[in-house]
């Protein structure tokens, strides 16, 4: 090969890294926000991934136009979010935090089946956003809907940043994460932090589902793989930390290309499960993990 | 100052009979005991006598298995927490319990959460009055902050939420002498600036030396009461907890 196909290669394995990297962090900021409210991992993750393409897909057949079809996806996985909040969880609230996580594992089952009656087995492709003419840059080719997940994903990034930064629900949510007694003691309902953390990250979730879906396809079952992935990706970068999630996703999913492109494709979805073996050995706080400006 | 003046007026805050359990350990059992409006009140107790439970229930962090709490008048045995916080009940947890990767302006801002902007900024203000550490580290995460200037912290963002009733849970823990000093000199401050005070303590020869009352705390159970000088004079006290 000559060095400019060298390059191109590169760039198309880049490409495809940015975007399943993207996606990722997604994923992996719905668990940091529900494990920094509530100390709880949350397995539902993934099925508010495959709400976000499976109700979109449907939506978008069933007459609706695009954006309105993904507008009620998201909708759809803030209503449950907020379901496994208020039915499941806020009764258990006081049980240790392993019966709240087994709590999730039940509601991500049970949104599983719901959807394996109403959508059925196959699997469904979502239309990309603005067409599929893909773009050539560099030799390599870039799909639309890649700068889409990409741009989305920066944008959603952004907004979450000046939400828990700027904004007075949002320090509170943080402050709630940093200490749960002091937060209660100044007045924050700990009880509506859950519900907004539980909202916000189904919101997330389906935009994730919503934009991966004409890429990768989506079934009644893709939550799994995808949620697992957020999952690793969160770890990865230190569960709690938003910097460290999008950071995790983005590492992730460009581990995952090179070795898709440079090794092989079969060890693709090996990668998360070796990466995440490599976290918990040698940086078990993951990559922003430290919580170290707690002085005792 | 007046000792608690009995059945003169409704008392601030008013606790007949609360029971409350820790897992299921029985932590507190038939407490009654009464702060009045303006009075600096003492609760003193050995490790383990149910202090600090007594204060997380007063705030609505533990629930109340049985009696009542009143507060201004009005009942809260079951209000949630923050509308205690609302009614003026506002507490400085054991350990401190700032938000220690946020800035300490954050912190008191937290503080008054339930407030306007315009009193959030006052507050800040009163309370870098009180505490001036507080104002050169402004932009400093809380958790850097030595033990003494956590517990200023602390104590500056329990007041941002104006209080009438302060509950402090061992202010003096960890901190050396003269910041003990420090500390309970400016309880003393806030009393005279007419903030109510329920002062839980170990350090039990400071804190009767400042209070207007008295509890003893037991095992869950209120097994002594009566003015602080009283209490410096009783036997028993000077010799479970004053070590004389």
């Amino acid at each position: 090969m000559t060095r400019s196909e060298y390059v191109a290669e590169f760039l198309q394995f880049l490409f495809s890294g940015l975007t399943s990297g993207s996606i990722y962090a997604l994923a992996a900021l719905g668990f940091a926000i529900i494990f920094n409210a509530s100390g709880v991992i949350n397995f539902a993750q993934g099925e508010f991934i495959m709400l976000g393409g499976m109700v979109s897909v449907f939506l978008a057949a069933a007459g609706l136009a695009l954006p309105l079809a993904i507008l009620g996806a998201v909708l759809v996985a803030v209503v449950a979010g907020v379901l496994i909040d208020k039915v499941a969880i806020e009764p258990a609230r006081d049980a240790e935090v392993v019966t709240l996580i087994i709590i999730t594992i039940g509601a991500s089952i049970l949104i599983q089946g719901l959807a394996q009656v109403i959508f059925g087995k196959g699997q469904h492709a979502l239309q990309p956003f603005s067409g599929d003419t893909p773009l050539a840059i560099g030799g390599a080719s870039l799909l639309p809907q890649s700068l889409w997940v990409m741009a989305v994903s920066a944008l959603v990034v952004v907004v979450l940043w000046v939400f828990f930064n700027r904004t007075r629900f949002g320090k509170a949510m943080l402050a709630s994460s940093y200490n749960r007694l002091g937060a209660q003691l100044v007045g924050i309902d700990t009880r509506r932090v859950w519900l907004v953390a539980f909202a916000l990250s189904g919101a997330l979730g389906a935009i994730a589902g919503a934009l991966a879906a004409p890429i990768t396809m989506t079934s009644y079952d893709a939550g799994l793989m995808l949620g697992l992935k957020g999952f690793v990706a969160a770890t990865l970068g230190g569960l709690g930390s938003g910097a460290g999630a999008v950071a995790g996703g983005l590492i992730l999913g460009l581990a995952e290309a090179m070795t898709a492109g440079y090794i092989s494709s079969a060890y693709k979805d090996a990668v998360p499960f070796v990466l995440i073996l490599l976290v918990l050995f040698f940086l078990p706080r993951g990559i922003f993990g430290s919580r170290a400006v707690d002085r005792v | 100052m007046s000792a608690q003046p009995e059945n003169v007026v409704a008392p601030l805050l008013e606790v007949a009979g609360l029971g409350a359990q820790y897992g299921r350990i029985r932590a507190l059992e038939g407490v009654s005991l009464r702060v009045a409006e303006g009075a600096l009140v003492a609760l003193i107790g050995a490790n383990g006598a149910g202090k600090t439970t007594l204060l997380r229930t007063l705030s609505g962090v533990r629930p109340a298995m049985e009696g009542t709490i009143r507060f201004g008048g009005a009942d809260i045995t079951r209000a949630p927490s923050q509308a205690r916080v609302r009614a003026g009940l506002s507490q400085v947890p054991e350990g401190r319990q700032v938000f220690g990767p946020m800035s300490v302006e954050d912190n008191l801002r937290l503080g008054g959460y339930l407030r306007s902007k315009a009193d959030v900024t006052r507050g800040i203000e009163h309370a870098c009055e009180l505490f001036p550490v507080l104002r050169d580290k402004r932009r400093e995460a809380a958790g850097m902050l030595s033990g003494g200037q956590q517990q200023m912290l602390a104590i500056g963002r329990a007041l941002m939420s104006a209080p009438k009733l302060l509950l402090l849970d061992e202010p003096s823990m960890g901190l050396a002498p003269k910041l003990v000093e420090e500390v309970f000199g400016t309880i003393e401050r806030l009393r005279r600036e007419g903030v109510s005070v329920l002062l839980v303590e170990q350090n039990a020869t400071a804190a009767l030396a400042i209070a207007d009352y008295g509890y003893v705390l037991e095992t869950g159970r209120i097994v002594l009461e009566g003015s602080g000088a009283q209490l410096r004079e009783d036997a028993q006290v000077r010799e479970a907890y004053l070590g004389l």
